[in-house]
């Protein structure tokens, strides 16, 4: 791909895609909630939103689920976001969760709180009466979501069942559902990583600067560098570093993979991202504990 | 998103072949010798082949996502798949072609443009290869693709690749299908897939790569054909915007301007569009595929699953109507039976009066002994609505023309319709 040129008409495509089910997902459901996590995607999504409301604002909340830990940034950039474009803003804590003994925080170093936002997001779902979530996952991140649908159903114990998914065909779009069931909604499930950059450049779209390169103090393990926190245990044989990366996903600090990068300018990520011969995903020490470890997460009701 | 060239940058395409005739590892050929499969991808998948106990990498891994494929070596759904070139994003519907072949593969080409067919050259055409060309035909896909696939196990003859061919133009006398391309292939070694394959010189034609990136799918903008549901109604009553009422959706088929009659439907009202709104961007008109908002000169009431049009074609307003139905529920079809019928945006009860012809589509002959029909039957029905809607023939318009019924006690999506006139 060294001869990789910006191919950007089928960005258009893809965002009208987009909008189209946006607009759906407003349409078709009572009390939808857009989840909000102050990565990348997730921002795209409430841009994506701007655009398929205009000039009314978006027309559903911003839904948060709060690991607790988090880098300092996201976090304002996510009150600031909501302020500017005068969005409902929902916050939910896992630290909540595991207060009320509903989720149990792991052990040991790779402990991580990513798993445990599952049972706050149902929670959150139950409490807000929400009918519909909607996500920026995107089936190119991992071979379970490849199989995901636009509106995916979600039982009444907020369960996925990849095998008996509803067919989805030309843009009919059936959300339909008894009591105590809910869909999650993915506008962006056609977009790659790289889509979702170039998109990022060509709307100008303000992003967090982690994204951008900055010194942090870091530690490799297993092959990742990991962006380190105060409450990260460390193996006898790592190392915390001050270097030049970047964050190529965000989301819970203890299993977001940073990249060693200089890359200042969305056209030097582009041509990074371009290059890269590493699925973003394969920064995330969640999805390497099993082969499995995404379908299973997913069928439980993970996002 | 101003200044987009008109062309076509995304092509959509879906994969049919019976169970070994190699459409996975084909997938992964065209993954990998486009270099659009990442390091960790290829590790893990490196990895799972070793343990398996296999010598070379099993390029199919990659396309199965579920615990249960990769444990049984199959594929449950239609997974779907992303890869770019220089000139264009591909996303392939990969659907299998054994279990509940009909509803995967009819689900996978509803949203493409090219079905990609599999033949295995040792086999030729068999009942299989008719059923997916005629599905693809059905589905109106605006190419077909045949790849006569493991060609290294028939020496890379010509002359049977030849009798393929023969096979292959008998079968769409039967068929009809518009734009036919036929390639021989060897997905295992890459013959013709991405590279001119060194085996195949006698074939002049271009690989399957070259011809995906180069076939025309673009629409004739046609603004006679433009199409309009309305998905939602967009009031913000802000001080800014105390007056605007616009109707957001996204145009199917044809092209609009500003000032265009148009007549609303079911109303039958009609009116001029005003202005068509893009985020803040004035645009004077919109092409099919867009997501837009239109604002019009006079205020009429309007909801979603109303349909604009130009007023100088309008669909038919039909209370009954014939579809090519695809059926995709275990549950068989209930003649008499009520269901919730899907058109566009707009929703309304049906009743399924009367199976016209129940077509087998092994053989593409009638099947007159029976009209009970099951799951991945297909057939010609006659549906009735409790209010007209507005349809035209599928081949016309993909949108206004398709419909899908959903069970009323379960929700669950039991069938796909082509309106025929």
């Amino acid at each position: 791909m060294s001869d990789f040129k910006i191919n950007t008409n089928h960005l258009k495509l893809l965002e009208d895609e987009a909008i189209f089910i946006m607009r759906e997902i407003a349409a078709q459901f009572e009390k939808p909630a857009l989840l909000f996590s102050g990565g990348k995607d997730s921002i795209v999504l409430v841009h994506l939103a701007r655009k398929a409301f205009w000039p009314a604002k978006i027309p559903f909340p911003l839904m948060h689920i709060d690991t607790g830990h988090n880098f300092d940034e996201t976090i304002e950039f996510r009150d600031n976001l909501a302020k500017e474009f005068g969005c409902e803003l929902i916050v939910k804590y896992v630290q909540d969760s595991i207060n009320q003994g509903k989720a149990i925080e792991e052990k040991g170093v790779n402990a991580s709180r990513n798993k445990l936002q599952t049972v706050t997001l149902l929670d959150a779902i139950e409490d807000e009466k929400l009918d519909c979530a909607i996500g920026g996952g995107r089936r190119d991140e991992e071979k379970a979501r490849a199989k995901e649908r636009f509106f995916s159903h979600r039982d009444d114990f907020g369960q996925w069942d990849p095998k008996n998914q509803r067919p989805e065909l030309w843009n009919i779009f059936n959300g339909r559902k008894n009591m105590g069931e809910h869909f999650r909604a993915f506008p962006i499930s056609n977009w790659t990583e790289l889509d979702v950059w170039q998109y990022i450049m060509y709307e100008k779209i303000k992003l967090p600067s982690l994204y951008y390169t900055h010194k942090r103090k870091v530690f490799e393990r297993d092959g990742t560098w990991l962006a380190w926190a105060p409450f990260m245990e460390l193996k006898p044989t790592e190392t915390v570093q001050n270097l030049d990366v970047r964050c190529r996903t965000i989301g819970d600090i203890t299993c977001t993979g940073v990249t060693l990068s200089t890359a200042n300018t969305l056209d030097e990520i582009v041509a990074e991202i371009a290059a890269s011969r590493i699925t973003e995903r394969g920064g995330r020490a969640d999805d390497k504990r099993s082969e499995a470890a995404m379908e299973d997460r997913k069928k439980e009701g993970y996002f | 998103m101003e200044n987009i060239k008109p062309e076509i940058g995304l092509l959509r395409f879906t994969t049919a072949g019976s169970v070994d005739d190699g459409k996975s590892t084909l997938i992964g050929r065209l993954l990998y010798d486009s270099k659009s499969i990442f390091e960790d991808q290829l590790d893990n998948i490196t990895e799972t082949s070793k343990r398996k106990g296999n010598d070379e990498v099993d390029l199919s891994l990659l396309t199965d996502g579920l615990r249960a494929e990769r444990e049984q070596g199959i594929t449950i759904d239609v997974a779907y798949r992303y890869f770019s070139t220089p000139n264009r994003k591909f996303i392939i519907a990969d659907t299998p072609g054994h279990i509940q072949y009909t509803r995967n593969m009819v689900t996978g080409a509803s949203t493409a443009d090219v079905a990609v067919i599999l033949i295995d050259a040792r086999n030729g055409v068999i009942e299989q290869s008719i059923r997916h060309t005629f599905i693809a035909s059905l589905l109106d896909m605006k190419h077909i693709i045949f790849c006569v696939n493991k060609m290294d196990l028939v020496d890379f003859s010509q002359a049977r690749f030849d009798e393929i061919n023969k096979e292959i133009r008998e079968l769409l006398e039967k068929v009809g299908a518009k734009n036919i391309h036929i390639i021989p292939i060897s997905a295992k070694f890459g013959d013709n897939v991405v590279d001119k394959s060194e085996n195949l010189k006698w074939f002049n034609g271009s690989t399957l790569l070259n011809l995906l990136e180069t076939v025309r799918i673009a629409d004739d903008y046609n603004s006679k054909y433009a199409r309009f549901p309305v998905q939602y109604v967009i009031r913000p009553q802000s001080d800014d915007y105390h007056d605007f009422r616009g109707y957001a959706g996204r145009l199917a088929g044809g092209k609009i301007f500003v000032g265009d009659k148009i007549t609303v439907l079911p109303s039958m009202l009609t009116s001029k569009i005003k202005s068509i709104e893009d985020f803040g961007n004035e645009r004077y008109d919109a092409k099919s595929g867009d997501s837009i908002t239109i604002c019009l000169e006079d205020d009429i009431d309007i909801s979603r699953g109303n349909m604009i049009v130009p007023s100088e074609n309008l669909p038919d307003l039909a209370k009954e109507f014939n579809v090519m139905l695809c059926w995709f529920n275990e549950k068989p079809l209930q003649i008499k039976s009520k269901y919730i019928l899907r058109h566009s945006t707009n929703e309304v009860k049906s009743i399924l009066s009367e199976v016209n012809t129940k077509l087998n589509i092994n053989t593409l002959e009638e099947d007159t002994d029976k009209k009970e029909i099951k799951m991945n039957d297909i057939a010609n029905v006659t549906i009735k609505v409790a209010s007209p809607i507005f349809i035209d023939d599928y081949k016309l318009n993909h949108v206004s023309g398709s419909i899908i019924l959903i069970d009323e006690a379960t929700n669950e999506t039991v069938a796909a319709g082509m309106v025929v006139k």
